[in-house]
């Protein structure tokens, strides 16, 4: 499949703007995780902006594709995602984490529009996007359930269980992608709990596995295409990412997993995204 | 485990035959099991609805999971298993993925409780109360019998939210009606009595009718409640039986230190005060042993019932 360079551009600026609003909704609620949330937009963007089917203005459409974010913490770049595919008014970002808000800490399916599950304690959502997934099959809908998973949540038992369990069920419309931005909260993954050879574990549990670089529209792309045309057994994405990405201070830094940036660092940030004088 | 005068009989196969024709009905019925689907019964609905039956192996967390997925896509979901897999191994995923989030899923677990028998403490689930009612949003459900299992799941299955029901390994003595109305958070007056109340839920239901039967031979008419709904508890029904009767004794099946005992004496502490006495499991693990010789040993007897029923008129008389 060829891309139009079009296209890259659209998604690539789409993917710069969810980085803008993440760093705002995290520097305005004082508290966020802005690691993961940046290192999984590139991902996110091409879901929400091109490859899933969706509706915005009919968040509950039947024959809509499912996205389930296991690594909740990486809320805010959902709910920009969100906003930016129009479920609810750019504005509401402001109140991200405050009393009251639709936009909770963590994804909260009964309260904000376009959210598919509540999602936040770790290892929990590819089980649940097994039963999405089975539920489709039961329906016969030709609708594709995501799961995009944090490499720190591959140490718990349960990502393991439901991989089993896809497998089993051969749910080819079932895709896990792993946010493989090597560090978890306490360290570099590869020293706290070693995950590796990542891999050859889904490999080895029936998964079709690819690696792409997750931050390369083309590659994401093209796995996305790759995992539609697979039939029989479900895939996964280890998506090469750098935690922080697109902010230079905060690529690679285990620092910036759950910190939010000061009014320095935010200003800084919102040069290298650049945005402007007028904010945009 | 009960005297002759009582018809025993499963609640398991009361739960399997209900699924059955609920399967039938509807079609977003879907069953999940966690390789004890023989001895849960779920596999009579896999007979029926091998397409609708997902065994997920050794993995309840998964099946938690998986259950709380298919109910978002509009299922409505039936995860079983027995009571100490059902909870605590996956109490996190209850939490997280069901309660939280209001799935659709239906805990009906069997095995509860001491008289799960030779298995032993490791199997014997007797805290599984505690965890489930401190949950916000969930139901806590313990079907008396046989009937009571039927309308239980039925009323499951119209009930919007999760909940959570306890079924037992052994046969069970038949104490209600199959006509007898059931509804979720509605406790049923048993029998009818003035001096004293006995709050009985599961098989502690019979042993304080049984009980009742042998107070009156001492002159004390015994009120006997079924509290079926444990969350939400049936608060006025107590209170009034409180006021009325002056003394209450609860009787469960459970850790006496966090079950429905423990809900009765916070409902009735905030709202009538009257002599009270629970008997159940003391703070202690179970161990192994026939059904019948556990009840007797951890205190489960009808004997317990009436001997705390006696200490509550005395402090009644004060």
């Amino acid at each position: 499949m060829v891309y139009t360079e079009q296209l890259i551009e659209q998604l690539r600026e789409r993917a710069r703007t969810v980085r803008v609003r993440i760093i705002e909704m995290i520097f305005t609620a004082k508290s966020g995780h802005p690691g993961g949330s940046l290192s999984a937009t590139d991902i996110m963007a091409a879901l929400y902006f091109h490859v899933m089917k969706h509706k915005p203005d009919d968040p509950k459409w039947e024959d809509r594709d499912r996205f389930v974010l296991s690594k909740g913490h990486a809320a805010p770049a959902l709910y920009a995602c969100l906003a930016e595919a129009g479920y609810f008014p750019v504005e509401e970002l402001k109140t991200f984490r405050k009393l009251g808000s639709m936009l909770q800490g963590h994804p909260d399916m009964r309260k904000t529009p376009g959210v598919e599950a509540s999602t936040g304690s770790e290892g929990q959502g590819l089980s649940m996007g097994v039963g999405m997934a089975l539920a489709a099959k039961l329906d016969r809908k030709l609708t594709t359930t995501y799961v995009l998973l944090g490499d720190g949540e591959c140490d718990c038992g349960q990502i393991w269980e439901a991989a089993m369990s896809a497998s089993f069920f051969k749910l080819d419309n079932l895709v896990a992608i792993v946010d493989r931005n090597k560090l978890q909260l306490d360290g570099p993954t590869e020293q706290i709990m070693s995950i590796e050879p990542l891999i050859d574990k889904w490999k080895a549990f029936g998964w079709h596995a690819l690696e792409i670089d997750g931050h390369d529209f083309k590659e994401i792309l093209g796995a996305f295409e790759n995992a539609s045309q697979t039939k029989g057994r479900s895939t996964v994405i280890i998506a090469h990412t750098l935690k922080g990405k697109g902010v230079s201070f905060m690529e690679g830094a285990v620092a910036f997993h759950g910190k939010a940036p000061n009014k320095e660092q935010h200003a800084q940030a919102m040069k290298e995204l650049g945005v402007g004088a007028d904010g945009k | 485990m009960a005297s002759s005068r009582w018809k025993m009989v499963s609640q398991r196969d009361a739960y399997a035959e209900t699924l059955v024709a609920l399967g039938a009905e509807r079609k977003d019925v879907v069953v999940l099991s966690a390789d004890l689907s023989s001895s849960v019964r779920t596999s009579v609905f896999a007979d029926h609805f091998p397409e609708r039956h997902f065994n997920i192996g050794i993995a309840e967390q998964n099946m938690m999971g998986i259950a709380a997925g298919l109910a978002a896509s509009g299922k409505t979901v039936f995860a079983s298993t027995f009571a100490i897999f059902g909870t605590g191994r996956v109490y996190d995923q209850v939490r997280q993925s069901i309660a939280y989030p209001r799935m659709k899923v239906n805990i009906v677990v069997t095995h509860a409780g001491i008289t799960v028998g030779g298995d032993g403490a490791t199997h014997q689930m007797i805290e599984d109360i505690a965890l489930m009612r401190g949950l916000p949003n969930m139901t806590v459900i313990v079907p008396v019998d046989a009937y009571e299992t039927k309308k239980a799941i039925r009323a499951a299955v119209s009930y919007d939210g999760p909940t959570y029901i306890r079924l037992g390994r052994s046969e069970v003595p038949l104490v209600t009606q199959e006509n007898d109305p059931f509804e979720i958070g509605k406790a049923a007056t048993m029998v009818d009595g003035k001096d004293v109340t006995l709050v009985g839920t599961g098989i502690m239901v019979a042993k304080c009718i049984e009980a009742s039967d042998e107070l009156r031979k001492h002159g004390v008419e015994a009120r006997v409640i079924n509290m079926s709904t444990i969350k939400p508890l049936d608060v006025k029904t107590l209170v009034k039986a409180a006021r009325e009767t002056g003394g209450v004794v609860t009787a469960e099946e459970h850790s006496v230190s966090v079950g429905m005992g423990s809900a009765v004496a916070l409902a009735l502490g905030e709202n009538v005060h009257v002599p009270m006495r629970r008997v159940g499991i003391e703070d202690t693990f179970g161990e192994s042993g026939e059904s019948e010789e556990l009840m007797e040993k951890y205190g489960l007897t009808v004997e317990s019932i009436v001997d705390a029923a006696h200490d509550v008129l005395r402090r009644k008389g004060r």
